[in-house]
């Protein structure tokens, strides 16, 4: 079977409660991006402004888990993605949203709108159509099952080339020495 | 704080040594039930140390208190044995009648009550420790009694003798339990034969490690005497912390004498002059009765210069004090602490034979071990290798507990089996035994031919029975709550690992597993096998991988499905915000069956 037969692998992507910070980092991947859409095709993605997620092969999603809205998405991507994967520190572990947690989400809104000097009579919104946010900030797996964690704040566009390469070609994708490091 | 003179009283006393610091801070809280940060800042300046080294020291064992704690520190044991006994129901009520909280110290200052792991009580559980003196077996009786005698503020040491009366309960004794060794006996029998003959008996028989790891204690013994250094240790491991062990505090209790004649038999075929006994905490109140053998020994001596008359041979054994810590229990951990250190594990070769306490040359064996050597040395190495089966000379004392008629001590030669030390205690209906404790091995009614040997069933000495009325799936809560608390924090793995275990398994206790949650288990043991520091981490997953291969339907009537459920109440996570804003519309809740 020659390349161009088969078909492409489609993706979604989403940002939860992060900073976008990693598909600026897959974005990183600079002139592979030709070489990966060759083999890829975008579902609901920031690329491409599709609003829902439709059957998938592959989702990525950065950012943990803030508010009702996040569970929603997050679930509409389980059902959709055949591989569902956690990337970046606030998907895997929360990471600074997160920082919130200690603080009682009460008092945090309360000074958010309320107390905080520079708001003249602010109140804490109540729009039905905002969502809620949840008590404590959560990683993705604990919510959904997750199948692959690509952890780094952001992962390098390596370390995402890696692991898109590794997961096109049937692998377990394995970052090794280099590409995972904490700091 | 302590005044500056009653800490300088302390130092002194210790020589001003950086070795002693545990020792120290022991006693520094006893002035004041706790350790103030005045108290570090001035115990670090009289010892020349910095203060982090100190305060890290203090924060690391769990019966130093760098927060206030109360006047009174009661801690009840949280064995799986205790809470089959009622633990929990004792402690509600005992924190009603102060009207105290769980693990906060009243606001007057008079009373801290919490749990703490396995006391060693296991035969005579519930039990507690009150400043750090054991009370067993409670009874709503002997709870409100404490209650009246904290309220009323009686000092510890004027409550009635009656409620630190602990029994030994040997129900059956064999070779070691039945041995009356005059005291001296084998030294000079060891004497009389030199060294190199001491440590080929020791060789011959056989003798392995009772620990639990059962390493050839004369092969041990070789090394550490062939290992060059400036000074030679020999150190008794009495940390005996494996929840379901209390042998080690009866041999302590009734057989002081061998467990030193064993230690210095050590000294005199290693070459050394200086010994440890590591006690653990727990057993504080056999402080002052094996310092009062030690005294005996040496008057009689047996200790100190020219023992049983031997030009030259010259030991002395000093008793340090734990402050709960279960690491401590790991050889090299337990180096550590003795160095007035942290009890963190050291990295493994090189071991303490060669590079021990301060890195010198240090045989570290079990208690019960000195005491199967001083009975060697006595009569042979033959003799007890005659004892028990190939593999495993001897014989083995266990600890026996949980739900059996006759709970307490039971010796055996080694091949016992497993049917016959149930049928001893009186124990029926028998669902489950876990061997060794958690980190051992847990067992069920198929398995009851299986023998305690090393070829088989390898133990530590515990032996805990649960019959048919007993959930196997708390049995393995407990462990994993054990080794969560227990895990000394210093390598990645372990910290986190055992904690998202004990996360795991309390999703499951309520019912919210599912699937995954089982799979999770299986892909954090091998994490924790594979890339824990010591024997710890290495073991924690044992009672987990045990039970859910034995009593997998405990587990599986848990789950709510069996693809995966959240591990919170998504729900019940937007009440805050609800509350907050008002809202109350659709969009402000989360179904769970989405």
């Amino acid at each position: 079977m020659n390349d161009a037969a088969q078909p492409k692998v489609r993706v979604a992507t989403t940002s939860l409660a992060g900073c976008f910070g990693c598909h600026m980092s897959f974005l990183d991947i600079d002139e592979r991006l030709f070489e990966l859409l060759e083999r890829i095709e975008f579902d609901r993605s920031p690329f491409t402004d599709i609003k829902h997620c439709g059957p998938c092969d592959v989702g990525l999603i950065e950012g943990g888990i803030c508010n009702a809205d996040n569970v929603h998405v997050l679930r509409e991507f389980r059902k959709n993605c055949k591989i569902l994967v956690a990337v970046g520190a606030c998907a895997v572990n929360g990471g600074l949203p997160a920082q919130r947690n200690h603080i009682d989400l009460g008092e945090c809104l309360e000074e958010v709108y309320v107390t905080e000097i520079s708001l003249a009579k602010g109140c804490i919104p109540n729009d039905p159509e905002l969502p809620l946010p949840l008590d404590k900030v959560h990683p993705l797996h604990e919510v959904v099952k997750i199948d692959y964690f690509l952890p780094g704040c952001p992962p390098t566009a390596d370390a995402i080339w890696k692991f898109l390469t590794d997961l096109l070609a049937g692998r377990t994708p394995h970052l090794g020495h280099g590409l995972i490091h904490y700091d | 704080m302590g005044t500056h003179a009653e800490l300088e009283a302390i130092v002194d006393r210790y020589s001003g040594e950086s070795t002693a610091l545990l020792q120290i801070l022991r006693e520094a809280q006893e002035i004041e039930g706790w350790l103030p940060p005045a108290t570090l800042t001035c115990l670090a300046r009289l010892l020349e140390m910095p203060r982090a080294r100190v305060e890290g020291v203090a924060g690391f064992y769990s019966f130093l208190h760098i927060e206030r704690a109360g006047r009174y520190r009661v801690l009840f044991s949280d064995n799986i044995t205790d809470r089959m006994a009622g633990n929990s129901e004792l402690l509600d009520r005992f924190c009603n009648s102060l009207w105290l909280e769980r693990g906060k110290t009243s606001e007057d200052g008079l009373a801290l009550v919490d749990t703490t792991s396995c006391t060693g009580m296991c035969d005579q559980g519930p039990a507690m420790l009150v400043n750090g003196w054991a009370i067993p077996q409670l009874t709503p009786a002997r709870v409100d009694e404490v209650a009246e005698l904290i309220r009323s503020h009686t000092p510890v040491e004027d409550w009635p003798a009656a409620l630190f009366q602990i029994e030994d309960n040997i129900h059956r004794s064999d070779m070691l339990l039945d041995a009356s060794l005059e005291p001296g006996a084998a030294i000079r029998a060891a004497a009389t034969s030199g060294p190199l003959a001491t440590l080929e008996a020791i060789q011959c028989s056989n003798l392995r490690g009772r620990g639990g790891a059962g390493f050839a204690t004369g092969l041990k013994w070789q090394s550490c005497r062939n290992a060059t250094g400036d000074m030679h240790y020999v150190v008794c491991n009495a940390d005996e912390g494996e929840p379901g062990t209390f042998k080690d505090r009866v041999l302590l209790t009734r057989y002081a004498d061998l467990v030193f004649e064993g230690m210095t038999v050590c000294a005199f075929v290693i070459g050394a002059r200086k010994g440890f006994l590591y006690l653990r905490g727990e057993y504080r109140h056999l402080l002052a009765p094996l310092q009062e053998v030690l005294a005996r020994r040496r008057s009689d001596g047996l200790l100190g210069n020219d023992i049983c008359g031997q030009p030259g041979f010259e030991f002395d054994i000093d008793i340090h004090l734990g402050a709960g810590a279960y690491i401590c229990g790991e050889e090299s951990a337990l180096i550590e602490s003795l160095e007035g250190r942290r009890g963190i594990p050291r990295n493994r070769p090189p071991y303490p034979v060669t590079h021990g306490y301060l890195q010198q040359p240090t045989t570290v064996n079990n208690v019960e071990t000195f005491c199967a050597a001083a009975l060697i040395a006595l009569r042979g190495g033959e003799w007890y290798a005659g004892i028990g089966t190939g593999k495993s000379t001897g014989t083995k004392v266990l600890s026996v507990s949980g739900d059996c008629v006759r709970p307490g001590i039971y010796e055996y030669p080694f091949g016992v089996t497993v049917r016959q030390v149930l049928e001893d205690c009186g124990a029926q209906r028998t669902q489950a035994v876990q061997i060794s404790g958690p980190s051992g091995t847990c067992i069920d009614a198929t398995e009851f031919e299986r023998r305690i040997a090393f070829e088989d069933l390898p133990t530590a000495g515990a032996f805990m029975v649960f019959d048919e009325s007993r959930d196997i799936f708390e049995v393995a809560s407990n462990f994993v709550h054990f080794f969560a608390h227990e895990s000394c924090g210093f390598c990645t793995p372990c910290r986190v690992g055992t904690t998202l275990l004990r996360n795991v398994i309390d999703k499951l206790h309520k019912g919210k597993g599912s699937q995954h949650d089982l799979n999770q288990i299986f892909k954090l043991s091998r994490l924790l096998q594979s890339a824990s520091h010591c024997g710890l981490g290495h073991t924690a997953c044992n009672p987990l991988l045990d039970t859910i291969k034995r009593f997998r339907p405990a587990y599986e009537r848990r789950l709510e499905s069996l693809e995966f459920e959240p591990a919170f109440d998504l729900d019940g996570a937007l009440e805050r915000a609800r509350a907050m804003t008002g809202r109350d519309d659709a969009g402000a809740h989360l179904r769970t069956d989405e």
